[in-house]
């Protein structure tokens, strides 16, 4: 229950809401028992937790219209969810509000090979787009790793990222149009099926919006070509920062590998045990790296990748000899997380980007931070693009554990910003990051976005008290930070 | 940095004294796109003292330029690493800025296969209409840390601040290159684009006019060799292809050429944007396609009215590039419920209304 409003305030709120509902849905469709809305309390950041007001599962379009215009003149907040995989509480229930489940929109509408798009409603699942295109020999390519479960339209929410961003780009790259409705229920479009929509680019913003900005129902997605061949290289090294040196080197000779992932010695032991992958357990450090693409051209990345990792001390080198041992070697990477998952009851997924030169530092800084916190660590990292997964192992029954584990993290994404970096490359801010954001973004740039909200939604009902922080928790949260590490235009008044 | 500071500041109180005394701002780069959108109005804010390359990490796929900055001197240092825009920018003349580059939001041949400009935005810093510099984004690949109000900015025609300084992403420059010409009509050329697309085939840039077919394939030497086998036609000599697809990307191809007498018949210039599988679009003169179908230029008397209900039932939208008179409009409308957004948007960044007033819409 929301500690500010009153038990009675909030039980005649939740009947006058779910009254309203009621003339939109049937009964059965409306959850407002604590024992029904329970399944809704938190997405997979499960330290977060909260029951809504209600919980609202529309199936038709119109429904969701109406329930936004009810919410709308009731100044109800909403929250619209998928299928709940997010990993920073974007979708975490409001007290006040309607949690708006999108996840009977499951319908492919359309693929259309020879235009090379798919068309589906919000709440299919990633994984299904691939298979419906399968037969046409195209692919969706961004594939986060809950990808059998997170829907379409968490992906847009959140522009979703995956093991192959580097080469086919995030969602936002790979998605034309959406369709939705405005927080007053009003229907609108975002991007065409055209290169490029009339007026403003508005699709950079709802993508990554984090169900901010609008309630999506239809996306219109990019579909590729399937790669004829794809393989992987397992090199091994000495030191961690012989293989980051290794990455910059790939990078520098012209190759853009399809996936590019290191994991450190204690990841490898974790997912070795877990998967049995034949990874080497005496590297300090691994890198995948596969090429994807024609026969041809995969040989020729091969060999020059080959040349490169050998040239930078790699000191194992393996290739896939075919698919079933290319998909092995991504067995262990796949399975980082529940094979973390055995080591400690409790693990925090972290998500920062750093400059890729900088990873050898902050896997340093990160080393004596474990011993700061008193909590352990792994590492895995898109090295490709920079994005860092560092998971730090805690257990959630001992309150000070979740304490410095939280410290902990916000430590690695101050250390992120520091080296100019970023607190999240694709799991978003939710409400876990909002205390960092602080930190990365001055005032004058928090109350900007927080304008471009009111743009899209005047009334500020749409997913609120998510991604940017009030300027009074910042002022909570504020020991004097240095913003941005090194400050851009530092004699610049800031307003 | 303490020259760009200083040009900052003086950007920042320039901004901050019209928006007390009302006074609309013309922003100015290198003046190359301004036949682009609505006629410019106010007085000029040039930018060009605000130049630089920041930084340049090739291994990190990422430069940092100031928004003054002459585009050629960008492609230049990214060459010299063997690396480039793969969009293709065009140029329009020698002076174009990185800034201007970004507010057009103009992509070159290079477009269908690597992504329109904003794709390559990581992250800017833009004055906005309160003479505030704001950073969004930043210099990594990945980030979804709060609103992407960087690539918004491509294509925004410098409505919503000024671009002061930008992060791109850049990519190595493809192994190898071959232009191939065949003869197709304009509806078969259409149709056989979209089945090369469909079967993978590494197609980099395309155009179409007068029955002439030329397609740029790149990447691996080897998938480029083999590519052209299976497709046949006859390869261009690789300095006329240079030649060529340079002269498409800034217009210089007569077809792009026009004289007064042409605007005095009522011929103007427009660009329609269309999915790639639309067919033939029956407008009156000459056309040239590009991107596969998915862009197409044609010079034309037919009024504007006509050609924007076609584009729109093509499912896309027409722009005037160029014409004697533009009061039918540059940009073609969104719809209102967008449109409605587009006006809190500018009311949110430019209150005062003094950036580019009416170069994209007359109203913002």
């Amino acid at each position: 229950m929301h500690q500010s409003t009153p038990p009675d305030e909030w039980a005649a709120r939740q009947t006058q809401v779910v009254s309203a509902l009621a003339e939109i849905l049937p009964k059965n469709c409306i959850l407002y028992r604590a024992e029904d809305t329970r399944a809704y309390e938190c997405d997979a950041l499960t330290a977060y937790r909260q029951l809504p007001l209600a919980v609202a599962i529309p199936q038709a379009e119109w429904q969701v219209a109406k329930i936004l215009e009810a919410c709308h003149g009731l100044n109800v907040p909403i929250v619209a969810r998928g299928a709940g995989t997010g990993l920073s509480g974007g979708a975490l229930p409001n007290a006040l509000g309607v949690t708006l489940s999108l996840a009977k929109f499951n319908r492919i509408l359309a693929v259309d090979p020879r235009a090379r798009t798919a068309t589906v409603q919000c709440g299919v699942r990633n994984a299904a787009i691939s298979e419906a295109a399968a037969p046409h020999g195209l692919y969706y390519a961004p594939d986060p790793s809950s990808q059998i479960a997170c829907t379409i339209g968490g992906n847009v929410a959140e522009n979703s990222g995956g093991v192959h961003c580097l080469k086919y780009g995030l969602t936002l790259h790979n998605v034309l149009r959406v369709r939705g409705f405005t927080a007053d229920g009003e229907a609108v479009e975002f991007g065409s099926e055209a290169p490029d929509a009339a007026g403003l680019d508005l699709l950079p913003l709802v993508v990554g919006s984090e169900g901010m900005l609008a309630v999506i129902m239809e996306v219109t997605v990019k579909l590729r070509p399937r790669p004829a061949v794809a393989r992987c290289i397992m090199a091994s090294f000495a030191t961690v920062e012989s293989a980051g040196a290794a990455v910059a080197a790939v990078i520098a000779g012209g190759i853009i590998p399809a996936g590019l992932e290191l994991m450190d010695k204690r990841m490898t032991a974790a997912a070795e045990s877990y998967v049995h992958a034949g990874y080497d357990l005496e590297a300090a450090a691994i890198l995948l790296c596969e090429c994807d693409g024609s026969p041809e051209e995969v040989d020729e990345d091969i060999a020059r990748a080959i040349g490169v990792l050998e040239a930078s001390g790699a000191t194992r080198v393996e290739i896939s000899r075919d698919e079933q041992q290319r998909l092995k070697f991504w067995s262990g990477r796949k399975n980082a997380f529940p094979a973390s998952g055995r080591m400690s009851p409790d693990y925090m997924c972290m998500d920062s980007t750093i400059p890729r030169k900088r990873l050898a530092e902050m896997l340093r800084a990160i080393e004596a931070m474990e011993g700061k916190y008193g909590l352990r660590c792994v590492n895995v990292f898109h090295a490709g693009d920079g994005n860092l997964h560092p998971l730090i192992l805690f257990d959630a029954n001992d309150p000070d554990e979740f304490r410095r584990c939280e410290q902990f993290g916000a430590a690695i994404l101050e250390a992120s910003i520091a080296v100019g970096g970023t607190i999240t490359g694709e799991h978003g801010v939710g409400v876990e990051k909002l205390n960092s954001m602080c930190v990365q973004f001055s005032a004058a740039e928090r109350a900007q976005m927080m304008a471009i909200k009111s743009a899209f939604d005047p009334a500020g009902l749409l997913n609120p008290g998510k991604v940017i922080p009030t300027l009074q928790r910042c002022a909570e949260y504020g020991r004097m930070h240095v913003h941005r590490g090194a400050m851009r235009f530092p004699e610049l008044p800031r307003f | 940095m303490d020259t760009q500071n200083a040009a900052l500041r003086r950007l920042s109180s320039r901004i901050v004294e019209a928006r007390n005394s009302k006074t609309a701002l013309e922003i100015r780069g290198g003046g190359t796109k301004s036949f682009y959108g609505n006629p410019p109005r106010g007085e000029p804010l040039h930018v060009t003292s605000l130049s630089g390359i920041g930084s340049y990490e090739p291994t990190e796929l990422v430069v940092t330029a100031f928004g003054g900055t002459p585009l050629a001197e960008l492609e230049a240092a990214l060459a010299e690493r063997g690396q480039c825009l793969p969009f293709e920018p065009p140029h329009f003349g020698t002076s174009g800025t990185v800034g201007g580059m970004v507010a057009a939001g103009l992509a070159g041949p290079g477009r269908p296969g690597a992504g329109p400009v904003r794709d390559y935005v990581l992250g800017a810093t833009l004055l906005n209409g309160m003479g505030e510099a704001l950073t969004f984004g930043g210099q990594v690949m990945k980030n979804v840390a709060g609103y992407d109000v960087s690539r918004v900015l491509a294509g925004s025609m410098g409505i919503l601040g000024v671009i002061c300084e930008v992060s791109l992403k850049v990519m190595p420059v493809l192994p190898a290159c071959r232009t191939l010409q065949f003869e197709f009509t304009e509806d078969a050329a259409l149709l056989q684009l979209n089945r090369w697309v469909c079967e993978g085939l590494p197609i980099t840039a395309s155009s179409w006019h007068r029955d002439l077919l030329c397609v740029r394939l790149g990447g691996a030497a080897a998938t480029v060799a083999h590519s052209r086998i299976r497709m046949g036609g006859q390869e261009v000599e690789p300095p006329d292809a240079v030649r060529w697809w340079s002269d498409v990307r800034d217009h210089r191809h007569e077809f792009f050429a026009f004289t007064g007498m042409e605007f005095a018949r009522g011929e103007c210039l427009w660009r329609l944007a269309a999915p790639d599988t639309a067919p033939p679009i029956a407008l009156s003169g000459e056309r040239f396609i590009e991107w596969a179908g998915a862009q197409r230029w044609y010079r034309t008397a037919d009024s504007a009215v006509r050609i924007r209900a076609l584009a729109s039932a093509a499912g896309g939208h027409a722009t005037l590039v160029r014409a004697a008179d533009k009061s039918a409009g540059a940009f073609t409308l969104p719809a209102e419920a967008s449109m409605q957004i587009h006006r809190r948007l500018k009311q949110s960044l430019d209150p005062s209304r003094i950036f580019n007033p009416g170069r994209l819409y007359p109203d913002l």
